[in-house]
């Protein structure tokens, strides 16, 4: 059967590429995945992406963060060897805080950010020595392909995609 | 063009009204002489003036007590306490009054401060006494001072941001300039009635600021305080009035010639009003960098004359600017709402919300750096400002870092919520009220002291400056069109989308 078969339409020009992408979504074509070799901006809407929901990790893990430190602090600071250290009060957590402040801050920070490069990486399936999914080089300098999922007709599709504006139109095997 | 609806014409004019009375009631209830206070003392149950006696004496080793209390983890004593609280407040507000209480009271605190010497007790007792009258005589003064400024920075806060952008050539800002020059246009008026009242404290009309007091700078009087002495160069009515004068001055001739050329360039045929506007404002932003600090010391940093902070000026800076931003998200939405701003869309919302959210976070960070350093080092002549706040002021002192940092941070940190005006609303509330609170923070401390009451004074005024500027403002939005036709950004502002 030809369900692993796909169309490579390649195009040369971002807008035509937008175009290209609404008019596919249109005739409810599937589009697969779209390579560009810059952000394309508002192609994830015209694609019909979900939007990411990095912040929202990124905030969470930023709460871990403060969590992690003001208990650290408290621990080493107040709990375990509450020692006078040039007069600063530690009898209990809130009266020695803002000294912690600096620290709690920038260990928010610390989790917010990096913790959520490693999500973007383990969603996005990036690490050192991964093989490359690069269906065509061109698209890492100048060139944009589009990948349909073919169904049906493969002339009518073809022609359907010369019509886009594609430059290069071309039906892959896929394994 | 828009046209000012009698009905928030009449709710301008019943503001100012009832602010008005509020704030006769409260001139006219403040005691005039040291009998009315002690009714007023006997009333309140107040019991610190029992401390006072011996209190006098100790005006800095009480300071040092506390921190060394504090650093021991047990309860500061009420005497301690109040002792504290008298020297500082004394210090700052009464220039140095103790100075006569000094040598008698540290004699009998010695001894006995409660038992002995009675005759020197009592004279202590009048020396507290006089010394409150001066803050409850105060109390209507400082609260329509606060409520004063609180309303002139947000128009200067307002112009400020204006010229930034002006000078940054923002695409997204144009759709907004009418707005903007709407609320700058209580400048005017504002700096009018600030001057006033500068010029009748500089009467002795009342005592907002202890450096102005008599005989403060005189080695032969009872008042003499050689630190204020030491200031005098600086601190002296008729410098301090011709710096506000050249200020305000300034403020405001960047504000009139900034608003005529942009008015000038809807009708012009080619840019040159917007290059000059341009080159007006990068010239403008470099004088309000300078005038803001050195007004900041003088209007606000003034009031406390033994003290001093270096961060002070972009401190109150970030307390107005952010105000500001929120006053023109809540004009532009009011306007928006009556369907009168036809190319402001979320995106411009959007942007706005974001610096109420930024500029809430920058003034977090310079309130934290410029307590924690103080409370790090606990140097007492710098200390002070904050022990007397955290003594006197624990409510509004904290309670204004969740109002302005925490609420704002939690509410406008969501990208879609930015956009919803509802939210926008009740984050910029917050942020308006925390802000005075902020400003109420920085002078009733100096000025009330202990005394500090939120009540029909403090209300009027705010009631009375909130009707002037929004009657003001909003005549001020009927003389132009609500969109500048021909500024070379104009169309980019007009499609923005984020």
């Amino acid at each position: 059967m030809s369900t692993n078969k796909v169309i490579h339409a390649i195009y040369n020009d971002d807008d035509i590429l937008m175009d290209a992408v609404k008019a596919t979504r249109a005739a409810h074509h599937h589009i697969e995945e779209v390579y560009t070799p810059f952000p394309v901006h508002g192609l994830d809407k015209a694609m019909g992406l979900a939007p990411t929901r990095i912040a929202i990790a990124s905030f969470i893990y930023g709460c871990i963060g403060l969590t992690f430190a003001a208990n650290l602090l408290n621990y080493i600071m107040i709990v375990d060897w509450p020692q006078d250290i040039g007069g600063k009060p530690s009898f209990a957590f809130y009266q020695n805080m803002p000294a912690f402040i600096p620290v709690m801050f920038e260990l928010t920070v610390f989790f917010a950010a990096h913790l959520m490069v490693i999500t973007f990486y383990l969603r996005s399936k990036l690490w050192p020595f991964k093989q490359a999914e690069n269906p065509d080089v061109r698209t890492t300098d100048d060139h944009f392909l589009m990948e349909v999922a073919l169904h049906g007709n493969e002339e009518d599709m073809v022609s359907f995609f010369k019509n886009t504006g594609a430059v290069e139109v071309k039906v892959i095997d896929k394994h | 063009m828009y046209t000012f609806s009698n009905k928030l014409k009449t709710f301008a004019f019943v503001l100012m009204a009832l602010g008005l009375l509020g704030l006769a009631y409260g001139f006219l209830t403040a005691p005039k002489t040291t009998e009315d206070v002690e009714k007023i003392l006997a009333e309140s149950h107040h019991d610190g003036h029992h401390a006072a006696a011996p209190a006098h004496g100790e005006a800095d080793p009480a300071v040092a007590e506390i921190a060394h209390e504090a650093a021991k983890g047990e309860k500061v004593s009420d005497t301690v306490v109040a002792a504290h609280e008298e020297a500082s407040v004394e210090k700052a507000a009464d220039s140095t009054t103790a100075h006569a209480a000094v040598a008698p009271a540290d004699e009998a605190h010695h001894d006995d401060a409660h038992h002995g010497a009675e005759a020197e007790a009592h004279a202590a007792h009048q020396k507290h006494l006089e010394h409150v009258l001066h803050q409850l005589q105060n109390k209507p003064w400082a609260a329509l001072y606060v409520a004063c400024i609180f309303f002139l920075l947000i128009s200067v806060g307002v112009l400020a941001f204006y010229a930034i952008q002006w000078a940054a050539q923002a695409g997204w800002s144009p759709a907004l300039f009418r707005v903007m020059e709407g609320i700058t246009a209580y400048l005017l008026p504002g700096s009018v009635i600030f001057f006033i009242l500068l010029v009748l404290s500089g009467m002795h009309m009342n005592h907002l600021f202890a450096w102005m007091g008599e005989g403060v700078t005189d080695p032969a009087s009872p008042n003499y305080d050689a630190i204020i002495d030491g200031k005098s160069g600086f601190l002296n009515v008729p410098f301090f009035l011709i710096r506000a004068l050249v200020f305000l001055g300034g403020w405001n001739l960047y504000r009139y010639f900034s608003r005529r050329n942009s008015l000038a360039q809807d009708n012009a045929s080619d840019d040159s009003f917007y290059k000059k506007n341009f080159k007006m404002a990068a010239g403008f932003l470099a004088f309000f960098i300078v005038t803001e600090s050195i007004s900041s010391w003088d209007w606000v940093m003034s009031v406390d004359p033994h003290w001093y902070s270096t961060l002070f000026g972009w401190y109150v800076f970030a307390s107005f600017v952010v105000s500001a931003v929120t006053v023109i998200a809540f004009v532009t939405l009011y306007l928006k709402s009556k369907g009168l701003l036809e190319y402001v869309n979320t995106s411009h919302i959007h942007d706005l919300a974001k610096y109420m959210f930024g500029f809430s976070i920058f003034w977090t960070y310079l309130w934290f750096s410029q307590f924690m350093l103080m409370w790090y080092s606990n140097i007492p002549e710098e200390v002070t400002y904050f022990v007397t706040r955290i003594e006197n002021y624990k409510l509004p002192f904290f309670g204004m870092v969740v109002m302005n940092f925490v609420l704002p941070i939690l509410i406008l940190i969501n990208t879609d919520f930015k956009r919803l005006t509802w939210i926008v609303v009740m984050a910029g509330i917050i942020i308006l009220t925390g802000h005075y609170i902020d400003f109420f923070n920085m002078i009733m401390p100096a000025t009330v002291g202990d005394q500090w009451f939120i009540g029909a004074a403090e209300i009027g005024a705010l009631m009375f400056f909130l009707g002037l500027f929004i009657f003001v403002v909003f005549s001020a939005l009927t003389k132009a069109p609500l969109l500048a036709k021909r500024n070379p950004l104009i169309e980019e502002s007009k499609h923005f989308h984020y």
